[in-house]
């Protein structure tokens, strides 16, 4: 769950919304739904808190491959 | 002394000076370009023709006259836009002859559009070319994603441009990964990198899982001049933005300035800022998203029940209804079948038989009572027939029968005994007992 992407559990929540929106699930099916449901939106709102950015630069090394390189803080 | 004014005076007679072509061309030639040296003229391009080996040869006229003029190729490298017939110029070069045809001629040097700038023309001219080709097609534009995890920045790292956008990064909802690939964003070489960046992107992006891909990049500057913002006018941007398969958003410079590159994108932001606004969320839209739904899954989860309640309470109703039925059918049918079982009640069945059998026994006595009587009667026959032969009858007629006294044998024959032998005689009634006297006797 802490490796899931923000986006993806948006879209996961929003097919989760469907899913029980339309109304054809067994009890069982609903429940499991909801649990899911449910951690998934705790994980974004923890996600949005503890949101931690990331930036990169693309260099080429000597062997003319990419690489990625965290921007140091002076470089900003 | 009188001078003869119409006769000249031997002496003074210049001697006659005869010219080769080749001299007096020549002496033209640099009378031409020593009297003139560099001049301006403004004309209308006709008859104009790129050779292959990379000079350009047109001429320049007016209402009246016309002037064959010639742009060398290290001259014409440097004309951003296009010449084509009829285009109104102003024209630096020098005035010359090309002495091989005897034609005199202007050496372009430079050349601008008259009325707009050159470069205004250069863009002029490759917009319309690149619309033609459907650069700027809207069907071509692709869907900026939602919510991107990763986000390419095209941009100069010394610029205003990415310390906006990180700016915008820092305020709004900051789990993106940025990745920037720094260029230079004016100059000579900036068009090569940046669309040189535009493809490393998407040769990142091909190796890439799919988790990891950029999902959309940032292609921009800072606000400038027109010159400072040229790069995003050029050809090679254009086409590196059109042929990326990840989706480009422009934001070059301030509000007005619409760029080439700004044509091409798939979105055009006016400002890099808010190209970084238009791919990172608010975090407070976000939350109250999260919000939303999860108060839908509280919502319709609870819908989902209720609604499954209900269908059960009406099941149960539709089974009691249909068990009663059921039973009310059951037992419609248990009464046939208990009818059809009375019938086949094998009481009745053994009253028949005991019916059927007292017939039968009722015929066997009858039957037997023949039959004894006729047993009886055949007996009785038999009897008689029987008490007609029996010795005894024939004794009762006078016959009798003597026996030897000794074995009790029956005697047939005067042989059977001797005299004084005794025997005895069986009458109808009795019996004697004799000596026998002589059993010769006849």
């Amino acid at each position: 769950m802490a490796e899931i992407k923000f986006e993806d559990a948006l879209k996961k929540l929003e097919k989760i919304v469907e899913d029980l929106e339309k109304g054809d699930l067994t009890l069982d099916e609903a429940l499991k739904k909801y649990q899911e449901g449910i951690e998934l939106s705790r994980a974004c709102s923890q996600r949005l808190e503890s949101a931690k950015k990331k930036i990169d630069l693309l260099v080429k090394n000597k062997k003319n491959e990419f690489e990625l390189k965290p921007l140091e803080a002076g470089e900003e | 002394m009188t001078q003869d004014l119409f006769t000249e005076p031997k002496d003074l007679k210049p001697p006659r000076r005869i010219f080769t072509v080749s001299q007096i061309t020549q002496d033209i030639k640099l009378i031409l370009e020593a009297s003139f040296g560099e001049v301006w003229i403004e004309g209308e391009v006709s008859n104009f023709q790129a050779h292959h080996s990379g000079h350009f040869y047109f001429t320049l006229k007016d209402d009246s006259n016309v002037l064959p003029a010639a742009m060398f190729a290290r001259a014409n490298r440097e004309v951003k836009f296009k010449i084509e017939n009829g285009l109104k110029v102003i024209c630096a070069g020098k005035v010359s002859a090309y002495t091989a045809r005897g034609q005199y001629q202007i050496i372009v040097e430079k050349l601008e559009p008259k009325g707009v700038g050159s470069l205004q023309l250069a863009l002029e001219q490759l917009k319309r070319k690149l619309e033609k080709e459907g650069l700027f097609a809207p069907e071509h534009k692709r869907p900026i994603p939602y919510l991107p995890a990763r986000i390419g920045v095209v941009t100069s790292l010394s610029g205003a441009a990415i310390k906006d956008i990180l700016k915008v990064l820092d305020r709004r909802f900051s789990d993106i990964n940025i990745i920037i690939n720094p260029v230079q964003v004016q100059g000579e070489k900036a068009k090569d990198e940046i669309a040189q960046a535009i493809k490393d992107f998407n040769l990142l992006n091909d190796g890439l899982a799919l988790e990891d891909k950029i999902e959309v990049m940032i292609v921009g500057r800072g606000g400038g001049s027109t010159e400072d913002l040229w790069a995003f006018n050029e050809e090679i941007v254009a086409r590196a933005i059109y042929n990326s398969g990840i989706p480009v958003i422009s934001a070059v410079g301030h509000e007005r300035d619409w760029t080439i590159a700004d044509l091409v994108a798939d979105l055009r932001a006016p400002t890099p800022s808010v190209a970084a606004e238009l791919v990172i969320p608010k975090k407070e839209e976000l939350r109250q998203r999260v919000e939303e739904l999860s108060q839908d899954i509280k919502r319709s989860f609870l819908d989902t029940s209720l609604n499954l309640k209900e269908a059960a309470g009406e099941l149960t109703r539709r089974l009691v209804l249909s068990m009663q039925n059921v039973f009310r059918l059951e037992v419609s049918d248990f009464e046939v079948q208990r009818k059809k079982l009375a019938l086949l009640n094998p009481a009745v069945l053994i009253q028949q038989y005991k019916i059927q059998m007292l017939d039968l026994a009722r015929q066997i006595y009858v039957r037997i009572g023949h039959f004894i009587k006729l047993k009886e009667a055949q007996f009785n026959k038999g009897v008689e027939k029987l008490s007609n032969l029996s010795p005894l009858n024939i004794l009762s007629r006078g016959y009798s029968s003597t026996f030897g006294m000794a074995d009790g044998e029956i005697i047939k024959e005067r042989n059977a005994v001797k005299s004084g032998d005794m025997v005895k005689t069986k009458l109808h009634k009795g019996e004697l007992l004799s000596r026998v006297i002589d059993e010769n006797f006849i």
